[in-house]
């Protein structure tokens, strides 16, 4: 008999909450009940509530981000993942294991093998060279020293920092640095990154040289990735998916399309206003019933918008969407310039 | 009425303090004066050691061993300023109260690191024990020193050994409070990160806490040093031999040219034993990317031998 295995995430975070104070508990209850809100909670108990009722789940392989202003409770959501902080309530499994579950040591063992972490202000050790740096993730599991270094080099190497390893790190620029908190993060090859905002506090330019390199380099090694940011664009662009976080809680989960076309709530919609939606529009959103003229070239409905507007720019004068057999609708001129239009009023 | 006991009320009341004082150290003395012995042997057995073998040791075999140990621990130029310094403290005719002052501070800074440095780090992790240690630390640095002479002579006699003992009272509050305020000064993320690599608390300690709050560690442990060469003088008034002593019956004697020498020898001595000690607190980057054994001769020995193979 061949054995059914369960379907696993990667992470799962079940109605996660976290509330600071010496009164916790008492908010927590007022707060499950409906009856305090994040600043009522603070007048009432002196609490802070920091993630309030968070469920969602990666993937294995795939890249979550978790975007939200500065205060809505993403650093304290992913510090739970690897335990540095307790949840108040809920749950938080590790390939299906409760992370609260562990005794020190194997928590140290997760934490080492399992997961890597880059932190927003890099956190490299001052006093260790990048190659210790790197390697200190293997010298606690107490790897032989030999392999460290060889482990240390190939994590430089791979982040384009090879034959630094024997610098320190105030004699490396910030983007450098945080080339060296990535390899940190994948020296011990853990399965699990978690990124606090790892490129915000970079010049744009290199911030966008590394939100590349780390696609381009997450596509080769499938790692899972809990990412942070507090920028809308870098989520479009990095996540396969994004939660969308205010004051603790997760007001909306989707694709990087859904969250654009379909917002949920007043808060996200008026987040992803500035973003123009012609890039996540595809043929099913703006074609209309009927059957295009014999002759038109034919799309499937999944097509995106730019690959329509092509085609109308080298001569077509409607378009037939199909899914290959059966006819689905036509794409007239004048449907793509009305989904212009939307967009542009709703900026 | 008689208004003078409301208008100056302590010509009439007062509390009876020095009979305590007398009586709760007649209680200590004649309870655990054994207990107080029992603390003197340890520091015994260990200046004992220190001033046997400066005594025993030609003169210029200690300036050399001294020079080359500068040399090793620290660099250089400090094993010049060693060299230089001693052949001073020859010239100037305090070689061996010089001697007798260096055996008990050595004693002094060894016992008070010993204690210092790990009661720091207790602190540092426990606000329970800080919060106890703290009023002890205030007390420690604000009573005058000279208050604390007569119970340590009660309680531990006179001469070198309670010399030490009362020379480590005095000294060791800087580096308890220094390790404990280095250590909670760390920044956190640092912390957090070798906490996210799994690192157990005691490596975490080792490799990353310590190692961030060593100018502050070291800034304590100058301290102690400072304070048990002040202290030297003020001890020669328990007896305790050395340079301290030459202070103290120049003051009393009037006698400029003693005083001087051994005020002298003091500054000489201090500058030395400074050094050196800064020179544990240097980081392998500081040494030139080099340990501690593979710098100053024996570095150099080690690539003789290694030229020969
Ligand atoms: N240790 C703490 N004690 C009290 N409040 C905290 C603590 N850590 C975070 N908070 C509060 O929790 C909320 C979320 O913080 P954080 O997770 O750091 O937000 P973000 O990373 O999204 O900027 C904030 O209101 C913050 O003030
Ligand atoms: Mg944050």
């Amino acid at each position: 008999m061949t054995e059914i295995m369960p379907h696993q995430n990667a992470i799962d975070c079940q109605n996660l909450w976290k509330i600071f104070g010496a009164r916790a508990d008492e908010a927590l209850v007022a707060a499950k009940n409906g009856e305090v809100d994040k600043d009522e909670a603070l007048k009432r108990f002196s609490c802070v509530i920091g993630v309030a009722d968070a469920s969602f789940s990666v993937a294995e392989g795939e890249i979550l981000c978790i975007m939200g202003l500065s205060g809505s409770g993403k650093s304290t959501i992913i510090r739970h993942v690897n335990r540095l902080i307790e949840p108040t309530d809920g749950q938080i499994l590790i390939e299906g294991r409760d992370v609260m579950g562990l005794n020190p040591k194997e928590l140290r063992q997760l934490r080492a093998r399992k997961i890597g972490m880059v932190f927003q202000h890099m956190a490299l050790w001052p006093h260790k060279s990048i190659a210790d740096n790197v390697a200190f993730g293997l010298e606690v599991q107490k790897t032989p020293k030999g392999q460290q270094r060889a482990a240390a080099e190939s994590a430089l190497e791979k982040v384009g920092l090879g034959g630094w390893s024997d610098r320190y790190p105030d004699q490396l620029s910030g983007g450098m640095q945080q080339r060296v908190g990535l390899a940190r993060a994948m020296a011990a090859d853990p399965d699990i990154l978690l990124m606090d905002e790892p490129f915000s506090a970079l010049d744009p330019l290199i911030r966008k040289d590394l939100q590349d390199e780390f696609l381009k380099l997450s596509r080769e090694v499938k790692k899972t990735t809990l990412f942070i940011t507090h920028d809308l664009d870098e989520a479009m662009k990095m996540g396969d998916r994004i939660a969308i976080m205010k004051d603790g809680r997760i007001d909306q989960t989707g694709t990087p399309e859904s969250i654009v076309l379909r917002p949920e709530t007043d808060y996200v919609s008026r987040f992803v206003s500035s973003i123009s939606t012609l890039k996540y529009i595809s043929a099913s959103e703006i074609m209309t019933p009927g059957k295009a003229k014999s002759g038109a070239p034919e799309f499937g409905a999944s097509t995106p918008l730019p690959v329509l507007l092509a085609a109308f720019t080298e001569g077509a004068e409607e378009l037939a969407i199909t899914d290959g057999e059966t006819h689905l609708g036509r794409i007239s001129s004048t449907d793509i310039l009305q989904a212009v239009q939307t967009d542009l009023k709703r900026v | 009425m008689d208004w003078s006991v409301i208008l100056d009320p302590f010509a009439s009341v007062q509390l009876p303090l020095s009979q305590w004082a007398n009586e709760s150290m007649t209680w200590l003395t004649s309870n655990y004066r054994s207990f107080f012995q029992a603390i003197k042997a340890p520091v015994k057995w260990a200046l004992d050691l220190v001033e046997d073998g400066l005594r025993d040791s030609p003169q210029s075999i200690i300036i050399i061993v001294f020079t080359l140990f500068a040399w090793q621990v620290a660099n250089r130029s400090t094993a010049i300023i060693t060299f230089f310094g001693l052949i001073a403290i020859g010239l100037i005719g305090a070689w061996d109260p010089a001697m007798t002052s260096f055996a008990v501070l050595v004693t002094a800074v060894a016992i008070s690191v010993a204690i210092g440095l790990p009661l720091g780090v207790l602190c540092s992790r426990v606000n329970f024990i800080w919060a106890l240690v703290r009023p002890v630390l205030d007390f420690m640095q604000t009573i005058p020193s000279f208050t604390y002479l007569v119970p340590v002579i009660l309680l531990f006699g006179i001469g070198n050994v309670p010399g030490v003992i009362v020379t480590v009272f005095f000294a060791i509050p800087p580096l308890i409070r220094l390790t404990n305020l280095g250590l909670r000064e760390v920044r956190a993320d640092l912390v957090e990160a070798a906490d996210a690599f799994g690192a157990t608390p005691f490596k975490r300690l080792w490799s990353i806490e310590i190692p961030l709050a060593r100018p502050t560690i070291m800034t304590g442990v100058n301290q102690t040093v400072m304070l048990s060469l002040v202290m030297s003088v003020i001890a020669s008034m328990i007896s305790v031999a050395g340079l301290g002593r030459l202070v103290l019956v120049g003051i009393s004697q009037l006698d400029l040219a003693r005083a001087s020498i051994g005020g002298l020898g003091i500054v000489l001595l201090a500058i030395i034993f400074d050094r050196i000690t800064q020179g544990f607190g240097f980081t392998r980057r500081d040494r030139g990317d080099r340990g501690l054994w593979e710098q100053g001769p024996m570095g150099w020995l080690r690539g003789k031998l290694r030229h020969q193979n």
